[in-house]
């Protein structure tokens, strides 16, 4: 069942709204296994969401984003993933990633303005006991978000009949 | 001022396809199930090659057989996936697209009069090419309850003593047909037996869909020194636009095959050769991922045939589903006008592909699940409209 997991997985990384006897057709298998495997994954928190992927520049709506390079000091007996706990229980925090490298948390958030992403930071995220630095850094355009290009949508350039 | 056209290009027919293409391009918004081209990009690493080979500034003829760097590749590549054995040396020739390599097997191989076995339905070209190189096609009728498979009895009921080459279209553009390998097995006896030789057209030899993976003609006893094999990167490598294919058989019929080449085409694309060696080497995650995302709409087009009650056989091959549409009493080309009439839907009626296709149509899956959706859906409008109509 591990590979009809993955064929699932794959198949609604890209297309979370096909509907569930579409899915079973595509996959060549009948509706209630894969019926069976959504709900059992979904309760293994294997899938832990279905979101929409939106680019938000086209609506007019104000909305930035922040990547924000955190340095800490895990604190004794508060391993890292205390530390993420403190920063990720924010509604603001889009992202936590722990992070090999230069620094150790990569941080997005999501806010109205800049002002308030940087207000978050220096009120919220900096003063953190462990947090010893962050790096703010705007997102000023995105180009590719999910593996999807985000600028155009893909024409079909095709000739309409060909042998 | 005389004649100025050659008799012989006067008689052939223009494709069934264009004549139908030109009604389909004055349609607005027509939405299409006729395409024989992949709907995917070429993977990107692939183009990356060859703009890569462009900034190196590899802009120069090749070796009229091709690059030996991609005459490696291709010879272990057949090895590899069909246990083909070829010297890259001498056995290989790249052409642009199996178009070319189609073309050029008929002119090394037919003298005027010798006849050329093509089954029907298939490919566009083999019946021109023959005529082209003053053969004689004799045309060879698959038929629906074969599941458009080729059967030994066939072959034989057209052999005469003009026989030359027989072609073997498999799988199959436009029915999705392939031939197992025992189907191959009794046709390989016809060909030893009456002494032809084969033109395999194998360019959809990476999508087949069923338990039995594709086995290529030349690899059964005794059929290598009988077989031209031809293959390409247009189908299983989504490049149809860098016109790259190649051509492999019995040194004996490739010299002269690379006579012609060299003398009307020189070489094929650089540029494409270049990028279709990292095809070969690296290639191989990308067809396995069209593969199986042509077989989930194959899956999804059968399943809404059989919904709307079109039959339909199961194709193992290609990106090619064939229905049959008798039950509306109209011919394939009626159906298809009205379809693009009243649906703004267009398909390929099955007759652009041979007079047996008759009462079938080409609709092709090489296109995302949306837009099969949205097409099928308005398919099953017609056919419940028609079938309200005849009561
Ligand atoms: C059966 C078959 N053979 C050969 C070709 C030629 O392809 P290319 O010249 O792009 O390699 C096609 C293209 O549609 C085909 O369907």
């Amino acid at each position: 069942m591990e590979g009809m997991r993955e064929k699932i997985l794959t198949f609604i990384e890209k297309n979370s709204r096909i509907d569930l006897k579409e899915l079973a057709i595509v996959l060549g298998v009948d509706e209630v296994t894969v019926a069976n495997e959504l709900e059992q994954m979904e309760a293994e928190n294997i899938i832990c969401g279905y979101h929409t992927l939106i680019d938000w520049d086209k609506t007019g709506i104000e909305k930035v984003t922040a990547l924000i390079e955190v340095r800490v000091t895990p604190q004794r007996g508060m391993g890292f993933d205390k530390v993420a706990e403190r920063i990720y229980n924010y509604p603001e925090v889009n992202s936590v990633y722990l992070i090999s490298g230069s620094f150790d948390f990569m941080v997005t958030i999501e806010g109205k303005t800049l002002r308030e992403v940087s207000q978050f930071v220096s009120d919220k995220l900096s003063p953190l006991e462990s947090v010893l630095s962050t790096k703010t850094n705007f997102i000023l355009k995105k180009y590719k978000d999910h593996g999807t290009v985000m600028a155009e949508q893909k024409k079909d350039e095709r000739e309409l009949m060909t042998p | 001022m005389r004649n100025p056209l050659s008799e012989t290009i006067v008689g052939i027919e223009p494709s069934g396809i264009r004549k139908f293409f030109d009604i389909v391009s004055e349609m607005k918004d027509a939405i299409s199930l006729g395409v024989g081209e992949p709907d995917f990009d070429t993977p990107w690493h692939i183009r990356d090659e060859g703009i890569y080979s462009l900034e190196k500034g590899r802009t120069f003829y090749t070796s009229n057989a091709g690059l030996k760097e991609l005459k490696v590749e291709i010879s272990k590549y057949l090895y590899r996936k069909y246990n083909l054995e070829y010297d890259y040396n001498h056995e290989i020739v790249v052409t642009v697209g199996g178009s070319e390599a189609i073309d050029i097997a008929m002119r090394a191989m037919l003298d005027p009069g010798d006849e050329v076995l093509i089954p029907q339905p298939s490919y566009v070209s083999y019946l021109p090419c023959t005529v082209l190189a003053n053969g004689k096609p004799v045309i060879i009728e698959l038929k629906a309850e074969d599941e458009f498979r080729l059967t030994k009895e066939e072959v034989e009921a057209a052999i005469t003593p003009k026989t030359k080459i027989l072609v073997l279209p498999f799988p199959n553009n436009p029915t999705g047909a392939v031939m197992r390998k025992k189907d191959l097995e009794a046709i390989a006896e016809v060909v030893e037996k009456h002494d032809l030789f084969v033109i395999s057209d194998e360019i959809y030899s990476e999508l087949t869909y069923g338990d039995e993976s594709h086995t290529s003609f030349a690899s059964l006893p005794g059929m290598k020194d009988r077989t031209i094999t031809i293959n390409g990167f247009s189908k299983s490598h989504a490049m149809t636009g860098w016109r790259l294919g190649y051509a492999c058989g019995p040194r004996l019929i490739l010299d002269q095959m690379l006579k012609i080449h060299q003398f009307a085409i020189m070489c094929a694309p650089t540029t494409s050769q270049y990028a279709a060696v990292d095809a070969l080497k690296n290639g191989d995650e990308d067809v396995a991922m069209m593969r199986e995302q042509y077989d989930g709409r194959r899956r999804y087009v059968l399943h809404r045939f059989e919904e709307m009650g079109l039959p339909c056989f199961e194709p193992l091959g290609a990106f090619y589903t064939f229905p049959c549409i008798k039950e509306f009493g109209m011919t394939s080309d009626e159906f298809a006008n009205a379809l693009l009439k009243d649906q703004k839907v267009a398909v390929v009626p099955g007759t652009a592909f041979g007079a047996c296709g008759e009462g079938f149509l080409r609709i092709s899956y090489a296109y995302s699940l949306e837009s099969l959706k949205t097409a099928l859906d308005r398919i099953e409008n017609f056919v419940i409209k028609l079938r309200k109509q005849d009561k």
